[in-house]
């Protein structure tokens, strides 16, 4: 997994609630046996005039011009400003890929749904919760300037308006230690071999159905 | 001190616990083709093993036709991701129940059906409804395939816990209101994030009352409420289900594992971070008008009016998704005509869903402008006991076509799929924008609404044609 440290970047503002998994990526493209490639397709139905498929060749396809991603003043960013509850829906770590994928390294929104959250942080994206206040200032500010940029600061945990406001932000410490050093989950439980054996041998005697 | 079936669920299960983040060890894992092949690969890439092969079961439901089988699956997109998953299990020794093997279906059906998940387990799989399995009392959440590959190389989960939510239902529900009708009822309350950061515990005496299938109906839908995690406190009902089951405890282990699963209930006085209460009685038959399930109302209200709505973002929600559903403002529910009705999915596709649906279409016919009305059956096994009980013949004879059982159009990556523009009255679990097929309108409701939607043409009151 790649570090997250600091990013400076353009901001393109989503302007829904709710959005889900289901929109981020469409349920086609889940037949990929792999984990990348998805970029091109994130929100498939709202970024093109036609219906996607595996396969096609994106770059001929018609982009729809009302889709915020797709206006010019908001190409190559890689900072997604959403509404609440963003990410709802299917578990499908498609999701996070494809806005990866697609460039995004930070999403910030008043709320986030929680398989989708906990998804982010696993491939190195950083979703930053603000209150609805901040992020309606965020809008604001973003719609009204093109080439706005936000700083996002992990180590400091702040957002950094181009005004030089700063607004803190949570994260849970477990989580930033890793997304800092880009470290894998697994190595890390996997440490910690010899309690998970002794938990298990205690579970097995008093819940030996379990193991049948 | 008193605590909460949900604290009881993750305490049990800590392996470690540092800084309010823990070590959950995993009992099931469930596995299905759509989620987990880029965790077997990640496996290979670090020379890793399955931890506990046999904590894992593993079926191919997403892409599976519900046609035909017998020449295996024409998409060769599709195909590849069911060989993938029958070449991953094959390579680390995981049981697979295959897309011909009798006892195939949805996930989430046959983990129970099989008695693969008990009450007092944590069970895990890479798909966001795996919440179903919480009716057994059982901590079930859906995950990511990181996660997926997490479980399989560790046996365990990185977790936080989360706060109690206990959504209690008393009274009793009038004639032809279900479980699901509880569900959307709820969601239509607390909204889609009304359960973010929660398990709900879903209980009171409208809960009791419900049968296994009802109560997996409603913990399957508390991911929609926001919720990882729904679950009901183990009772005779929920012990008698698993009795006899294939993986249910053996004879010799039976009443060890009973008494301790006697324990699986909230404790007297024990704290719950919220509580919703809703009356039983107060529950008419639901359904949605939107593309979120919590744009839902009842089948004697209207689709409601923007204009009404104070809050901008809400109101452009609305007006988006009246847009997209085709639907103008105020109109009658009543009055929406439907092209297609799926019955089925991982909320409703057992036996007891397949005979309440039977019950409204026997001796009646689909309405003409009614497409396609297909049933498809949660499992293998559950198609065969609907057939020797019949169902498929007062199915077939209204009108219904009758499938070989899988996910389907709830989420259409098979052929079944909704044409852009048509509306489907469905059994399923969401009707996010395009979810049953580009461009299609989809209305969650219950089976019975389902089947007498079909045989109306548009929706209609259950309760006014049985
Ligand atoms: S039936 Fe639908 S919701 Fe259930 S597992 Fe299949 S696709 Fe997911």
């Amino acid at each position: 997994m790649q570090p997250f440290v600091k990013l400076e970047g353009l901001t393109v503002p989503l302007d829904r609630a709710n959005v889900d998994t289901d929109a981020i990526i469409p349920k086609q493209f889940l037949k990929s046996i792999k984990r990348s490639g998805f970029g091109p397709n994130a929100f498939d139905e709202w970024r093109y005039l036609d219906h996607g498929e595996p396969g096609m060749d994106n770059s001929r396809r018609k982009l729809n011009p009302d889709f915020v991603l797709n206006q010019p003043r908001y190409q190559g960013a890689s900072i997604l400003l959403a509404r609440e509850n963003f990410g709802c829906g299917s578990s499908r770590e498609h999701a996070p890929w494809a806005l990866l994928d697609y460039g995004f390294r930070a999403i910030i929104a008043p709320s986030f749904a929680d398989i989708f959250f906990n998804n982010c942080f696993k491939n190195g994206i950083l979703p930053i919760m603000l209150d609805t206040a901040e992020v309606d200032q965020l809008f604001n500010e973003v719609q009204a300037t093109p080439g706005y940029q936000l700083l996002v600061d992990l180590e400091q945990q702040v957002v950094v308006t181009p005004g030089g406001q700063s607004f803190p932000f949570e994260v849970d410490a477990f989580r930033k230690h890793c997304l800092l050093n880009g470290l894998d989950d697994i190595g890390l439980t996997l440490q910690k071999v010899d309690l998970i054996k002794a938990f298990e041998a205690k579970h097995k005697s008093s819940q030996p159905w379990l193991f049948n | 001190m008193a605590k909460t079936l949900y604290q009881k669920l993750f305490d049990s299960h800590v392996v470690h616990e540092e800084n309010g983040t823990a070590l959950l060890y995993i009992d099931r894992h469930l596995v299905h083709e759509v989620t987990s092949p880029q965790a077997f690969e990640g496996l290979k890439m670090s020379a890793r093993k399955v931890w506990r092969v046999s904590s894992v079961l593993a079926v191919p439901d997403h892409n599976v036709p519900t046609t035909d089988r017998s020449q295996g699956i024409a998409d060769p997109i599709s195909r590849l991701q069911v060989e993938t998953l029958d070449n991953n299990c094959a390579e680390f020794g995981v049981t697979e129940f295959k897309m011909n093997d009798a006892r195939q279906g949805i996930v989430h059906v046959i983990g129970p059906e099989q008695g693969a998940t008990l009450p007092g387990m944590t069970v895990v799989c890479g798909d966001s409804h795996t919440s179903t399995h919480g009716a057994f009392g059982a901590l079930a959440h859906g995950i990511g395939t990181s996660e997926v590959e997490h479980v399989l190389a560790t046996q365990c989960l990185v977790q936080k816990r989360s706060k109690s939510m206990q959504v209690l239902v008393e009274g009793k529900l009038g004639c032809g209101v279900t479980a699901k009708d509880i569900a959307l009822a709820v969601i239509g309350r607390i909204g889609t994030a009304g359960g973010t950061g929660y398990a709900i515990e879903f209980a009171g005496s409208a809960i009791r009352s419900l049968t296994m299938e009802g109560r997996m109906t409603l913990c399957n839908m508390a991911i929609e409420a926001g919720a990882r995690a729904g679950m009901v406190a183990v009772d005779d009902i929920t012990i008698n289900y698993i009795k006899g089951r294939p993986y249910a405890p053996k004879p010799e282990q039976w009443d060890a594992a009973v008494a301790y699963w006697r324990t699986l209930h909230s404790d007297e006085g024990a704290i719950f971070d919220a509580v919703v209460e809703v009356r039983a009685e107060d529950i008419q038959p639901q359904v949605t008008w939107g593309t979120s399930p919590e744009m839902v109302t009842s089948i004697d209200g209207r689709v409601p009016d923007p204009e009404n709505e104070s809050d901008p973002v809400k109101r452009g929600g609305i007006e988006r998704a009246l847009q997209y559903m085709g639907l103008e403002a105020n109109t009658p529910i009543i009055q929406i005509r439907i092209d297609k009705v799926f019955i089925g999915s991982c909320t409703n596709s057992r036996i007891e869903d397949l005979r309440a649906a039977a019950a409204v279409a026997k001796g009646k016919h689909v309405a003409a402008n009614v497409k396609l009305a297909l049933v498809v059956p949660g499992s293998g096994l559950v198609k065969a006991q609907a057939e020797q009980e019949g169902l498929d013949r007062i199915f077939k004879e209204a009108g219904f076509e009758w499938r070989e059982p899988g996910c389907s159009m709830c989420l259409a990556m098979n052929a079944d799929r909704l044409e852009p523009g048509e509306r489907c009255a469905s059994t399923s679990n969401r009707n996010f924008e395009g979810r049953q097929g580009q461009g299609g309108r989809t209305h969650l409701v219950s089976p019975e609404m389902a089947a007498a939607a079909a045989v109306a043409g548009h929706f209609v009151d259950v309760r006014q044609i049985a």
